[in-house]
């Protein structure tokens, strides 16, 4: 269970999450939209303690998050994250990609690590392309292999920011159906999107945040059905 | 009395030459080029603020000519009492030298390598060492390796200088065969054809490993 309490993040004079409070609990898929700025991508930094925050607290499954005895190396092996731009590590095939944090990471052996990138790379339709280097694919082939390289450490929780938003339109696609299959599967996902047929379809509960505030949540039906607070509204309006 | 024709023994006398052109350029990068990379990474790591004196030190090495380097060091040496060889002081100069210009490298270097792929490496639970070592030590060798090459070609050449210590390198030793023979174009000739026997595979082999790396990038 990820639990987020009153949590605030400045960036210098800037305040950017204004109290956020979302409990999210195992099995759940939620799905936070709203406009640029609204601090969306920031709250996922500071769930896996990428970024520190000013006040408030984090805690994943009874850990506090940016408590300074947390080992924040440990807690990320079961907090997924993928990110806008999919950040392939250029100099290592699809396959080495996937299989080096769960060999330097979790210490697995090589044929271990192997197998489960195999699987993974399987999983997310690219047995193709083990031995070819990330710059050789699409975008959306190298988002998939994030997203791979992030379920070969078998997280629990699944934070995925913005993953579609630099794609080419052709190409959202496949990257959203591979994680309808996560949420399908019954993966504990936060994800922060834009692409709110996706969100309506996967999401258990859908956010609305808007200028560091979450103003509404509420499941798929309620939210884009009968939207409640009048900045949810203008900003569903201006989307469709 | 004297000998004014070149001789087996005088191109032998060139390739002892040589051999301590090579062996000062050698020990000089692989010193120069490890300090260079703890110089580099710890201005990184400080920021520019808190690496503000190291920095300043490395520059006074790069602002300085070399061959005022080497008459000053080995002046120090000698009134610490050091006891120094000449080879050894040399080899400290240019070792110095070469790591406040590596250090700019492998910053650079360091500095190329996207936050956001340094993030992916961490947020997969990577430390700091591991993010160093599997990726951004990978990537920005990619990177540096032009100017590495560079550097080490400048520094062969350079390492000439420490022939006002006293010791007996390529060039010394050319210029003591043409004070014998009084053939000075013919034995430079020589000489300059020795360096580019050494340059040239160095310059390959680093042009080699850039096209091997280049397909991935």
């Amino acid at each position: 269970m990820i639990e987020i309490k009153d949590v605030r993040k400045s960036f210098s004079t800037l305040e950017v999450l204004k109290g956020i409070n979302l409990t999210v609990n195992k099995g759940e898929v939620v799905t936070i939209i709203g406009g640029s700025g609204s601090g969306k991508s920031t709250l996922l930094t500071c769930i896996n303690g990428l970024e520190p925050i000013n006040a408030g607290q984090i805690t994943i499954d009874g850990t506090v998050v940016h408590a300074k005895d947390t080992d924040l190396n440990k807690l990320r092996r079961k907090v997924g994250i993928v990110f806008q731009q999919w950040n392939a590590f250029p100099h290592l095939t699809v396959l080495e990609n996937v299989m080096l944090a769960p060999r330097k990471v979790l210490g697995l052996s090589k044929e271990k690590a192997e197998e489960i990138a195999v699987k993974q790379l399987t999983h997310v339709g690219l047995r193709e392309k083990l031995t070819v280097y990330p710059n050789r694919m699409s975008g959306g082939q190298q988002q998939r292999m994030a997203i791979a390289r992030a379920l070969a450490m078998s997280p629990e929780y699944m934070l995925f920011d913005e993953v579609t938003s630099a794609l080419d339109p052709m190409l959202v696609g496949e990257v959203l159906d591979t994680l309808k299959m996560l949420a399908e599967e019954g993966m504990t996902m936060i994800c922060v999107t834009h692409e709110m047929a996706f969100a309506r379809d996967v999401s258990d509960r859908v956010a609305f945040f808007h200028h560091g505030v979450m103003t509404e949540i509420g499941t798929p039906d309620q939210l884009f059905g009968a939207p409640q607070h009048p900045d949810t509204q203008a900003f569903l309006a201006s989307v469709r | 009395m004297f000998d004014t024709t070149l001789s087996w023994n005088d191109l032998a006398f060139l390739a002892q030459g040589a051999a301590m052109t090579l062996a000062v350029t050698a020990v000089s990068v692989t010193a120069g080029t490890l300090l260079g990379i703890i110089f580099g990474v710890l201005r990184v790591q400080l920021g520019a603020l808190w690496a503000a004196p190291l920095t300043f030190v490395l520059d006074i090495f790069r602002s300085v000519p070399l061959l005022i380097q080497l008459v000053l060091g080995n002046a120090i040496q000698a009134i610490a009492k050091l006891g120094w060889a000449p080879f050894t002081t040399s080899c400290v100069v240019l070792s110095l030298y070469t790591a406040a210009y590596c250090s700019e490298i492998i910053r650079g270097g360091i500095e190329a390598v996207p936050a956001t792929t340094r993030r992916a490496a961490r947020s997969l639970g990577m430390t700091w060492w591991q993010d160093m070592r599997y990726i951004v030590a990978p990537l920005a060798t990619r990177v540096s390796l032009p100017a590495w090459i560079g550097l080490t070609l400048g520094v062969m050449k350079d390492s000439a200088l420490v022939l006002w210590l006293g010791l007996i390198e390529l060039l010394r030793a050319s210029q003591i065969l043409v004070t014998r023979l009084q053939e000075p174009l013919f034995i430079l000739l020589i000489c300059g054809v020795i360096y580019f026997v050494i340059s040239f595979p160095i310059a390959r082999f680093g042009g080699y490993l850039e096209k091997r790396w280049s397909p991935n990038d």
